[in-house]
């Protein structure tokens, strides 16, 4: 076995033993990236000094392990372009809180991975730099935003991973990838100096191949930060603290929307959810509100915030002018722009944030009674490549089953749940809890994957 | 005249926090040595920075709320207002739009009250200078402009007046008042020539005995003195009366005021007004204050400008126009204070000590004791004549007895002439002309 194929858990407890070395696992990974990156094209930029840093840090917690970083993370030595030709070559004077901390707790930034341009996207085709393929299969997409990210776990050219999610820019390309993905609670990690997409909702968070990989990564830059006045004031727990317990007596509510394009993917997770009940969780169908009406709420919000946050880009001060943005760019500067505009704001962002406020009430109903809701990450297997310019909303109707949640700002996380044999594509479930409550998904989703056959690193 | 001035002022002025509204970088843009020194990723709008809310400035607007008698938001918010402008890194600025800290409050002048219908706070933007520089080394000139972010994201309150200014002198109090009281809360320099303090005005006319407001308004801008703020109001009356006795309406516009010709100028038409598309800034979480919270401000109020007058022409006698004379200023004023409380002790005269202060008719400076001065009051109103040979033999003893207060006196401390000359009076035992007292002294000290 190559070492790059190892989980961080493993990695960590191998050097500890010295069993391992960091030249090993940086060998096998750099050979791994040789054969891979360029045609699956998921890293825009990768640090040449990696195992020299790495070096420096074997002795904290990350051990100077690999790890691959979204590229809208601002990071002081390596050029952060957000997928966007408007960031051209653009180095960041400051790093972001997430990354900072990543590297305070030993991890090595291996590289930047691809994204839609701005994260606007769940293909990761609309990068300016070119599409990603997906590892598993390359004539399909890794989703997105986060694609890279997911790729590259998918393909082990990461040990671990970070992406964030606006609306299911970590959950579902880790679905597609056959990954897992967390979202933190909004508010739980810090958005600093992430390049902003829709500041309402984004969500960093650790893309990984199990719940437990996820779990270390998230401890080490989850948290308060004063620099970002919408994080949580409060100390994180500890996530690894909430693996193997056990979910015996839980009530676990399955969102079952009667959408024709779902079905199937339906079908199979009721099916593999039988595990949650052999450990002794209650398994319910329940009714939520209309997926629809979530993602009018998301597309309004999120253009709007869009259009403001990317007026900084006004050709004034990064080198590239306006006609660098791409046609996703500027479809959403534009509807943003007419949403907010005089006359029409009550009608769309105003209306959109009452419709978020029904979500809330939903959820908060659904909540009194089941601990922990769950549904596909994704309506169906990664998409063939070229799907994202079937449709301007592609991406929305792709994370129809993510937009309310992440409105709502509710922690999910995704796991995969099945494996197609003829493609080797995956699909994945998301389960989610109330703000905060990472602590209720982490516990589902660590004992669901422990005992389904289907996470294919801990399968081996 | 047949038409009567509509009028209500806008007013910018920068709070002197220790650091910016969004960022921890100094606030300080006048004081900087160098542009662009006071920056950081925040107030420079760089990618993924984050503004995270001062909570003097929003305290120190709330105080100046409460100063001006408004009423207060318990719950409020930062909206962004879109617009391109290269002072403006962000492509917005971070503004309040319909939930503004403070609202309903107002300014007493000797026309009548002036009511302020919000004050909120905002970030200033960064400061252009057009300038000629030879930027490509040709040797030949280039027009530039350059941006000094120094100013970029300092906080700053705007106070918006309902249109209830009647006249050019009545707006100049109106400013004046403002700023004294500004000043007297300590929140704000409001130096006026570089821009720490920034007027604009709408302006319009309606038919004398009409009560409801012009169909139109005029807003002029870049008026940076109030004697600036007065000809701007004049010229306008002017202009607009002509235009309204011809039977045509102003047109609503901005127009700027050029302080060289004393005259407006028209900059923008309605036409063009910008869609500044407010929406709440997600980044900025929404701020809530409870009752006892705005009450705990309030106990931090000084005596206000106002009420102190007030309080001096009743507790130590004086006229109300001495009163207001003698609280203009904060420090002042209670040096005033102080020298009144001994003087009042004494059973002195007041409005006779504040006549002889404000005339000069007595030699003071604010470095003096209260005690000093009173002295000198003693004296200068019943002024004996005293034999000179036993004057100078007193100042001798007194010289010899207070070698220190010499040698600081030489060494340029001129103010310890009045410690002396209180100590000479002492001596003297009766009232003694101060003025020959002084003078027999400096020749001593020389």
């Amino acid at each position: 076995m190559k070492l790059n194929e190892l989980t961080l858990k493993e990695s960590i407890d191998a050097l500890d033993k010295k069993e391992i070395t960091l030249e090993e696992i940086y060998r096998d990974l750099d050979q791994a990236y040789q054969q891979k990156n360029k045609d699956l094209n998921i890293y825009l930029s990768i640090d040449p000094q990696a195992l020299d840093k790495a070096q420096k840090n074997k002795n904290k917690p990350l051990r100077g392990l690999p790890i691959a970083v979204k590229d809208n993370f601002c990071t002081k030595d390596l050029p952060t372009t957000a997928s966007a030709k408007v960031l051209d070559g653009f180095l960041p004077q400051y790093e972001s809180t997430v990354t900072k901390r990543l590297k305070e707790n030993g991890g090595v930034i291996y590289g930047k991975t691809n994204m839609d341009a701005w994260a606007h996207g769940s293909s990761t085709e609309t990068s300016d730099y070119g599409r990603t393929l997906n590892p598993r299969n390359p004539k399909h997409l890794p989703g997105g935003s986060s694609g890279g990210s997911a790729a590259a776990i998918a393909g082990d050219l990461a040990i671990s991973a970070i992406g964030s999610e606006t609306a299911g820019s970590i959950r579902q390309p880790a679905a597609w990838c056959g990954a897992v993905g967390l979202k933190p609670t909004y508010g739980r990690v810090s958005r600093f100096g992430v390049v902003a997409m829709a500041s309402s909702t984004d969500s960093p968070g650790p893309i990984a191949k199990t719940v437990e990989d996820a779990c270390i990564l998230l401890n080490t830059f989850a948290g308060p930060d004063e620099k970002d006045g919408t994080s949580n004031k409060e100390k994180s727990p500890d996530f690894t603290s909430f693996l193997n317990q056990s979910i015996k007596g839980m009530k676990i509510g399955v969102i079952y929307q009667d959408v024709k394009e779902i079905a199937d993917t339906n079908e199979k997770l009721l099916k593999e959810l039988n595990i949650l009940k052999e450990l002794g969780a209650q398994i319910e169908i329940v009714q939520a509100m209309d997926p629809h009406h979530a993602i009018g709420v998301y597309t309004v919000v999120q253009r709007a915030e869009v259009s403001s946050n990317l007026a900084r880009y006004d050709g004034i001060r990064y080198g590239h002018d306006r006609s660098n943005f791409g046609d996703e760019g500027k479809r959403r500067i534009m509807l943003g722009t007419f949403t907010l505009t005089k006359g029409y704001a009550d009608r769309y962002y105003n209306l959109a944030q009452k419709v978020r406020t029904l979500y809330l009430n939903d959820y908060k109903k659904l909540f009194a009674k089941y601990d922990v809701l769950v549904s596909p990450t994704s309506p169906s297997f990664a998409k063939e490549v070229g799907a994202s310019f079937s449709s301007p909303m592609f991406g929305e109707l792709e994370d129809m089953l993510l937009e309310a949640s992440s409105i709502t700002g509710l922690p999910g996380i995704n796991v995969p749940f099945y494996r197609d044999e003829k493609t080797n594509l995956y699909l994945g479930a998301n389960f989610i809890a109330p703000m905060w409550r990472e602590d209720l998904v982490i516990k589902v989703a660590d004992a669901f994957e422990k005992n389904t056959k289907w996470n294919s690193w801990r399968s081996r | 005249m047949p038409y009567k001035l509509v009028c209500g002022l806008e007013v910018h002025a920068e709070l002197k926090t220790k650091s910016k509204m969004f960022c921890s970088c100094k606030n300080d843009p006048f004081g900087a040595k160098e542009p662009n020194i006071y920056t950081c990723p925040v107030c420079l709008g760089m990618p993924g920075a984050l503004p995270v809310a001062n909570r003097q400035a929003i305290e120190w607007t709330i105080k100046l709320g409460l100063a001006l008698n408004c009423k207060i938001n318990l719950f409020s918010k930062f909206d962004r207002k879109n617009y391109f402008y290269p002072d403006l890194p962000k492509g917005y600025q971070i503004s309040q739009y319909d939930i503004p800290f403070c609202y309903d409050g107002y300014i007493d002048t000797t026309e009548g009250r002036v009511r302020i219908h919000r004050i909120h706070l905002e970030e200033d933007t960064a400061k252009l200078s057009h300038q000629e520089i030879d930027l490509d080394g040709d040797g030949k000139l280039d027009k530039a402009t350059l941006i000094d972010f120094n100013r970029s994201s300092v906080p700053l309150v705007e106070i918006v007046t309902e249109p209830d200014i009647i006249s050019a002198t009545q707006a100049k109090e109106y400013g004046q008042k403002l700023r004294q009281i500004m000043r007297h809360l300590e929140i704000a320099n409001c130096d006026m020539e570089k821009g720490g303090m920034r007027l604009e005005a709408n302006i319009s006319l309606r038919k004398e005995g009409h009560q409801e407001l012009p169909a139109y308004k005029v807003e002029c801008k870049n008026i940076n003195s109030f004697k600036f703020l007065e000809s701007a109001i004049h010229y306008e009356i002017a202009r607009q009366t002509e235009i309204l006795q011809n039977g045509g309406t102003p047109v609503q516009e901005t127009r700027g005021y050029n302080p060289n010709t004393g005259k407006t100028f028209s900059q923008r038409t309605k036409e063009d007004a910008a869609d500044y598309r407010y929406f709440p800034d997600p980044d900025l979480p929404p701020i809530e204050f409870t009752t006892e919270e705005i009450e705990a401000i309030r106990a931090t109020l000084p005596e206000l400008p106002d009420a102190k007058a007030i309080r001096f022409t009743k507790d130590y006698n004086i006229n109300e126009k001495l009163a207001q004379e003698l609280t203009l200023n904060k420090q002042k004023s209670e040096f005033f204070e102080q020298v009144l409380e001994v003087a009042k002790k004494e059973s002195l005269d007041c409005q006779k000590l504040v006549n002889s202060l404000v005339n000069k008719k007595i030699e003071f400076n604010f470095e003096e004791s209260a005690n000093e001065l009173i002295e000198k009051f003693k004296a200068s109103s019943t002024s004996e004549t005293i034999d000179q040979t036993e004057l100078q033999s007193i100042i001798k003893k007194v010289l010899e007895n207070n070698q220190d207060a010499v040698a600081k006196y030489k060494a340029g401390k001129t103010a310890v002439i009045g410690f002396l000359i209180g100590q000479i009076m002492q001596k003297i035992g009766k009232k003694a002309d101060v003025n020959q007292v002084r003078e027999t002294l400096k020749t001593f000290l020389t």
